[in-house]
């Protein structure tokens, strides 16, 4: 069974990558993806707002004291090799190429434009084999129209494509207007992939401390319709290469996944739940179905169940809403 | 081509030691720490000696252990430095004089202090260096960063060609904190300098078991005088070793020198005589006076020890008819300092064996610059004048005013010999705003981007939160050599406007300078904001001002309230130092020097800084009115003489001016003085929300300054109450009906936010509220102030023997007898000292290890430990770093030994007395606060009848009555004292069995010098010493203490159960046996937010990493174990823990892998003590082995 799948310009084995978490970033982890056939890793973010913060925090915490007392004009040692800035995770990128032979996809998360401009660069330098970036903002601001929400975004991950040779691809969050809009506009800056699509903290409410709490829970299936739905829109409607994330945790997702148009499958939550050797499961599984329905390459499926090669296309549109609810109120 | 670099002396002696060195043993100690700390880091880069190896360093308990590692070291053939200061020298006394007497090659380079005497001072003299002039060490002095550097090398190299071993020294702080352009010495100098047969000489007279020999023997008294006598053909050799490196070191660099340098007119008539950096200035000063025609010259004195009388002679003009001899130290009781003794004992001999090429001149001795008193050109021309009196003074002081023996000379502050090629700059900042920091950097700019010479030194007041920073800098085409203040400026720049209402900033601009303020008004409203002293000062010296609103252009940088970035642009633009665009491009690559390492985001911001600050920089109109309000007096009207007279004049910075009459003699200060120091430093102030508030009183408990309290009363007293005064009616059942109040001191309050974060009530409409929230100081300040002063001293103090002082919340009504001190925003000691001083201050006395607590526990003019109403409060007193145990123990010894007699003379005198009244003091149960109030109800009944008894006894009696009150001793110090360098007085102490009380604030580092490891520092914490990552666990203090049996130990965090520290500190007391309560303290040393130090107790306790429990031996006689563990078995991984804290996190962005096994082993660490204490925590021990105190035997 060939499932040979060509993914930001990388040859891949086979469509299921570790997604971007915490697994893929640990040397012993990688290797043992490796070991269960991952045919590539995406690592987690290096988040620009985590390090100014830091940054910010200890420039507060130490600087401010220095230089106030006569017999302590500081109160840290200041070794040559401490820096504080995105160092940890370029060695990691360096580390992860040397311990292991498939591609690393590195990942960015930028907050100011040189930040998108500086990382990628040191990423792209640390070896990256291809560079995922990742989007998101939350809209807060009355002031600022959906079109300038967009145009921010867009100039941001145009600074980071013009600053690297290699491939790019950004992974979007659900949060647009119109998605295949703002997909073309992806495309003609000439990033090669989207990935749909990301997830984030979301903040609860503990009604007892009267506080936000901050959560992250591991996705489930019930989140995969949200993307197949949009794979399936956007099949056809762009050029560019489609990751799916999210919600994949079984091998009829990533049937699904790449049935709705994904280039490759990408998992995450089903690995930290079940370890490392989950991807090898999953791969069995497709092989397996594949076979069994005679498949035999993964060109005959992908995009099969997409808006335009649907049997029902309005089911994918405007109708899935409605079934839904009329499932609700008929049971 | 000539090498430069811009550095301070310290590091400038550092780098030539390390280089020469082998072995480095350290130990940190004010002001000499940073070349330890250069050491440590020179070592930690993997830099290299001449030789090619990496120097290794260790860091000891104490002087004496790293002195007495150096005598192992070099014994064993290795060559070995260290660094020290003032007591940390006399702890090496005693291996000096072994060092010397096997006549070993070896250097100390100590940046000398003054002794603490009457008090204890950072800053320096000679008292040090001369009380070891004894030891046998030959003593170079250097007196510039230059020279300091140049006498390292010197030192080293003679060292081993002689054997004799050397003590360089140099000013402490005036030239190891003077940042100097200097011309470096290179590897190949250094090794044309040392003998490298010498050197091999050395390593084969090691001892070795391949070549066996003893040393180190006893001696009696059929040869141990000979063989005393046996070195001195090394002794004598010495003066001519040096002459010749000097002769050698001139060939290789240049730069020449001689054991007694003299400059000055060739046929001077009067002649100086001084060592160290008071030459320079005399120096300056005769080259002045003799170019305007004045017979005058000066002799410096570089060899100190062995003295070369021959030198001496021969550098003297044949000329000379009198010498003043100036000595940086005091010796009271001798018939002068040691340097005038030795001149006068040379010009002698040589007298009587007519060697002296001329007449015997007339010799007159004066102390001058003693502890870092100011020594300008001024002085100089006094002391050159006074020699050119028919009658001079034979002993003088020059530079404060002696109006009790008079030995003081006049001198005219306005003489000034400073050329006009020099810019002189003074800017005045405040700790956290960054100036100094900012300074250092143009200093440095100026020095090694351009070919113009720079000097820089800076004066810091004694706080350690909102402190002022005042630096003197000057550039200029040659060589600076000035090492005193500027007096005369050119450029003034005051970073923090409210300065101008406390203190005379302007004193020192000359006529026509600039002056820049960093100020919030607009430039045309401006002079409106000045109080009168400024604007006379504006006028009549035609000063140009400029302004700039720093903090708001800091902010829209993205600064916060760092305007140094700011500050240093408008300087650089407004003086002219270099031209605008070169200077503005020289900030940038300093800033991204500086800060690259603390992130591109620190660089960008700073960037940003500088882009602003020309724009919003602007001149001054000066319409030149002169009415308006003068600055406010410094302390109100009301306050005590003393403090008017003295205490104020120390606070506006003029201490200077005091006369000797002003001072106490011994040393005895009154307390209860920081409430007269209204400083005002917090930008914002936390303002109660009764309607929030749950009156749980813990803001109370952890405000480090006593700045936040409480009170309930009755309500009638509210009547008077300002307007905007807060009340909530009280919520304690008790005391149903009163009112409550929980009330800021609005001026007192640092700002560190700590109450704020601990407070557990929210608003329920608006969560992000509290029941107290940070509010702007300038919003609240007129009326907080009206409304605290209501609060003190009209609303009554609750009555203590109504309260349960074992609860949290009641305890916080009880008066803080510690307030208002100067330690750190935020300071995790201080609640501590405060709950003690709430619990026991009426009665306690105090013995306080020299460390952070001394500091702001001691340090003038104002100190923390205050009185109640009845004018009783803690007693307070600091001895020494390393002996705060014994100290302690001493009180306890006497006040027992009063006790018991006044006991004995009691019951003597009770048929006089009364038997009743005896029976009763003596039976009394003061285990409690009412039963204290009854014995003191007693004692004045006591003294009542007493007042009718004749005889000697009862006169006696009378003056120890007091003592039958008992008396709660405690022993406060740090982890320094407690783990490394007081660790065998304290075992020692605890040994002892007598009721003493150690209060160990541990946090787990030297926090007053700069963050030193000590054995307290934890696995994985990075630490001056140990940048690496401490890879050892901090030791088990408690568990070594509870191995007595008798000694109550606890182990506490307020942050983690703020219940147990009032339950441990009451147990502790009460217990009249030995107590050790050790109180885990966070630190601004532990690099993360104070404001959250409270939390991070939490996190540490949770961790396992500081498991909270009290041991008591009176539990034992109960049948119970007496160990009680107050904490839960770890649940938070020791990592989560540990990342949240730059002393950790540092390491982990440093080498992870390091971090990872750190971090395991400290939890691996963690689950073994916390198995260890919950075993013990089951033990019982039999009821008839329970312990007993001294008391008791």
């Amino acid at each position: 069974m060939n499932l040979q799948t060509n993914y930001l310009g990388l040859e891949l084995a086979h469509p299921i990558i570790p997604g971007a978490g915490p697994l893929t970033g640990e040397v012993p982890q990688a290797r043992q993806l490796e070991d269960s056939g991952a045919p590539c890793l995406i690592m987690n973010s290096l988040f620009e707002e985590q390090i100014v913060r830091e940054q910010r925090a200890a420039f507060a915490a130490i600087d401010e004291a220095e230089d106030s007392f006569a017999e302590a004009l500081s109160y840290l040692p200041e070794p040559e090799d401490y820096r504080l800035g995105p160092d940890d995770y370029l060695s990691r990128v360096t580390h992860l190429k040397a311990a292991v032979d498939i591609p690393v996809i590195a990942s960015v998360n930028g907050i100011s434009p040189d930040g998108w401009r500086e990382y990628p660069k040191l990423i792209a330098a640390a070896g990256a084999d291809a560079l995922e970036i990742n989007l998101y903002h939350l809209a807060s601001d009355p002031q600022m129209s959906a079109g300038e929400v967009e145009e921010r975004l867009l100039a941001s991950v145009r600074t980071a494509h013009d600053e690297v040779d290699i491939p790019v691809s950004v992974k979007l969050p659900p949060f647009f207007t119109s998605i295949p809009h703002f997909v073309s506009q992806l495309e003609a800056i000439g990033v090669q992939a989207v990935v749909l699509f990301n997830r984030f903290y979301q903040p609860d409410i503990d009604i007892e401390e009267l506080r936000a709490e901050p959560t992250l829970r591991l996705s489930d299936a019930s989140e995969l319709n949200l993307r197949l739905r949009w794979l399936a829109i956007l099949h056809g409607r762009t050029n560019l290469e489609m990751s799916l994330s999210g919600g994949v945790h079984s091998a009829t997702d990533v049937i699904k996944g790449l049935m709705a148009g994904a280039t490759t499958v990408q998992t995450v939550s089903g690995l930290l739940q079940h370890g490392p050797h989950h991807l090898r499961e999953l791969l069995d599984g497709v092989r397996e179905w594949l076979s069994e329905h005679e498949y035999s390459d993964l060109a005959q499926l992908r995009g099969c169940m997409s808006h335009q090669n649907a049997p029902d296309p309005e089911a994918i549109e405007r109708g899935n809403y409605a079934m839904v609810l009329n499932s609700w109120t008929a049971g | 081509m000539k090498q430069h670099a811009t550095l301070e002396a310290n590091e400038a002696v550092s780098s030539v030691a390390c280089r020469l060195s082998e072995t480095i043993a350290i130990y940190p100690i004010t002001p000499s720490s940073p070349m330890s700390e250069f050491a440590d880091v020179f070592e930690t880069r993997g830099q290299k000696n001449l030789w090619g190896a990496t120097p290794r360093v260790v860091e000891m308990q104490s002087e004496g252990g790293a002195s007495a590692v150096c005598h192992g070291t070099l014994q064993s053939g290795c060559l070995s430095t260290t660094f020290t200061s003032s007591q940390g020298l006399l702890l090496m006394i005693p291996a000096m004089y072994k060092i010397a007497g096997e006549l070993t090659p070896f250097v100390m380079h100590v940046a000398a202090r003054s002794l603490a005497t009457h008090a204890l001072s950072i800053f320096g003299d000679h008292s040090d260096v001369m009380a070891v002039r004894q030891t046998g060490f030959a003593m170079l002095a250097s007196a510039s960063v230059q020279e300091a550097h140049d006498f390292a090398a010197i030192s080293h190299a003679v060292t081993l060609t002689s054997r004799v071993p050397f003590l360089h020294f140099f000013d402490g702080f005036r030239t190891s904190h003077e940042v100097q352009k200097i011309e470096t010495i290179d590897d190949e100098v250094l090794r044309e300098l040392v003998d490298d047969e010498a050197r091999h000489a050395f390593y084969r007279r090691a001892l070795t078991p391949d070549a066996p020999s003893v040393r180190g023997t006893a001696m009696n008294p059929d040869g141990h005088f000979q063989a005393r006598e046996a070195s001195n053909n090394f002794y004598t050799a010495v003066p001519g070793q040096v002459q010749a490196a000097f002769d050698k070191f001139a060939e290789l660099t240049g730069r020449k020198y001689s054991l007694f340098d003299y400059t000055g007119d060739p046929e001077a008539e009067k002649v100086l005589i001084v060592m160290a950096s008071g030459g320079e200035t005399v120096d300056e000063t005769v080259k002045y006076l003799a170019a305007q025609g004045e017979k005058v010259g000066v002799i410096r004195v570089r060899l100190y020890r062995p003295f070369d009388e021959a030198a001496l002679l021969a550098a003297l003009p044949q000329t000379v008819k009198s010498i003043a001899v100036l000595d940086r130290t005091k010796e009271p009781g001798a018939p002068a300092e040691p340097l005038y003794l030795d001149i006068v004992a040379a010009l002698n001999e040589a007298r009587d064996t007519g060697r002296l090429p001329f007449d015997m001149p007339r010799v007159i001795g004066g102390r001058y610059g003693i502890s870092s008193k100011e020594f300008a050109p001024a002085m100089v021309k006094a002391v050159v004048d006074e020699l050119g009196k028919p009658e001079p003074k034979r002993r003088f002081t020059v530079g404060i005013e002696d109006d009790i023996t008079h030995l003081s000379l006049d001198y005219d502050p306005a003489f000034s010999i400073e050329p006009d090629t020099v810019v002189r700059a003074v800017f005045w900042g405040l700790g956290s705003d960054g100036t100094v920091g900012a300074n250092r950097n143009s200093i440095k700019i100026i020095g090694e981007g351009t070919d113009n010479y720079a000097q820089g030194y800076f004066v810091f007041d004694s706080k350690k939160s909102g402190g002022v920073t005042v630096s003197h800098l000057r550039f200029g085409p040659d060589r600076i050599r000035a090492p005193y203040l500027v007096s005369s400026a050119s450029f003034v720049a005051c970073h923090q406007f409210g300065f101008l209402e406390k203190f005379d900033v302007l004193e020192s601009a000359m006529e026509g300078a600039t002056v820049l303020l960093n100020a919030a008004y607009a430039p045309d409203k401006l002079w409106d904001k000045l109080p009168l002293e400024a604007r006379q000062a504006i006028v009549e010296k035609k000063l140009k001002v400029h302004t700039i609103d720093a903090f708001s252009v800091a902010r829209e940088a993205g600064m916060g309230g760092r305007i140094n970035t700011v500050m240093q642009t408008c300087f650089f633009a407004l003086s002219g130092v270099l031209p605008r665009d070169e200077a503005i491009a020289k900030i940038q690559e300093a800033i991204k020097k500086t800060y690259s390492k603390k992130g591109d985001e620190i660089v960008r911001r700073n960037f940003a800084a500088v882009d602003m600050a020309l724009q919003h920089m602007h001149e001054v109109p000066i319409p030149g009115t002169l009415e308006g309000e003068p600055r406010a007096a410094t302390v109100p009207e009301d306050a005590p003489d003393f403090i008017k007279r003295v205490t104020a004049v120390m606070m506006e910075g003029k201490g200077d001016l005091l006369p000797v009459s002003a001072f106490p003699v011994d040393g005895v200060w009154p307390t209860d003085t920081t409430k007269w120091e209204k400083r005002a430093i917090a930008r914002e102030i936390p303002a109660w929300d009764p309607d929030v508030c749950i009156q749980c009183n813990k803001c109370v408990m952890v405000c480090p300054h006593a700045a936040i309290r409480a009170k309930f009363y009755d309500k009638d007293v509210l009547e008077s109450a300002p307007p905007t005064f807060k009340s909530a009616d009280f919520k304690m059942r008790d005391f149903k009906g009163s009112g409550y109040t929980i009330q800021v001191a609005p001026e007192d309050c640092t700002g560190c936010k700590l109450c704020v974060t601990v407070c557990p009530a929210k608003n329920r409409a608006e969560p992000k509220l509290k029941a107290i929230n940070m509010t702007p100081l300038e919003d609240l300040r007129a009326a907080e102030r009206e409304n605290y002063d209501f609060f003190l001293n009209t609303i009554p103090d609750p009555d203590r023997s109504k309260l349960n002082h074992g609860e949290v919340k009641s305890s916080q009504f009880l008066r803080p007898l510690f307030e208002y001190s100067g330690a750190c925003a935020g300071c995790g000691e201080t609640p501590y000292v405060k709950l003690v001083s709430q619990l026991f201050g009426d009665r306690a006395m105090i013995a306080n290890a020299t460390g952070c607590s001394s500091i702001y526990g001691g340090n003038l003019p104002t100190t923390p430990y205050a009185q109640n109403g009845d004018g009783r409060g803690p007693a307070w007193a600091n001895s020494l770093f390393e002996d705060n145990a014994e100290f302690g123990f001493g009180m306890r010894f006497a006040v027992d030994q009063k006790t018991e007699f006044a006991q004995v003379l009691l019951a003597k005198l009770a048929p006089e007395i009364g038997e009743n009244l005896v029976g009763e003091i003596l039976d009394a149960d003061q285990s409690d606060e009412a039963g204290i109030e009854s014995q003191r109800a007693r004692v004045v009944a006591l003294r009542e009848k007493l007042a009718h008894c004749s005889g000697k006894e009862a006169v006696t009696l009378k003056e120890l009555a007091d003592y039958l009150v008992k008396k709660s001793v405690w022993i406060v110090g740090g982890d320094g004292w407690a783990y490394d360098i007081g660790y065998g007085g304290l075992d020692h102490v605890l040994a002892q069995g007598r009721d003493v009380n150690v209060l160990v604030l541990d946090t787990q580092v030297y926090s007053n010098t700069g963050g030193q490891a000590s054995k307290a520092t934890p696995i994985g914490a990075a630490a001056k010493f140990a940048a690496s990552g401490k890879g050892s666990a901090p030791k088990e203090l408690g568990l070594m203490a509870m191995q007595y049996g008798n000694v109550y130990v606890a182990r506490v965090a307020m942050g983690a159960k703020d219940s147990q520290v009032v339950k441990a500190l009451r147990e502790a007391e009460s217990w009249p046996g030995p107590s050790l309560v050790i109180a885990y303290s966070h630190c601004i040393a532990h690099g993360f937010d104070l404001s959250l130090g409270m939390e991070q107790q939490k996190l540490l306790v949770n961790s396992g990493l500081w498991t909270l429990f009290r041991y008591d031996p009176r539990r034992v006689d109960e049948g119970q174990p007496p160990l009680i563990l107050d904490s839960k078995e770890p649940k938070v991984k020791t990592a989560d823990f540990m990342r949240n804290e730059t002393r950790f996190r540092m390491i982990e962005k440093m080498n992870p892998e390091r971090f990872k096994v750190l971090a395991e082993e400290a939890q691996e660490s963690a689950t073994h003590r916390w198995k260890l204490l919950e075993q013990m925590a089951s033990i019982h021990f039999p009821a008839d082995a329970a312990a007993t105190t001294s008391s008791e035997d």
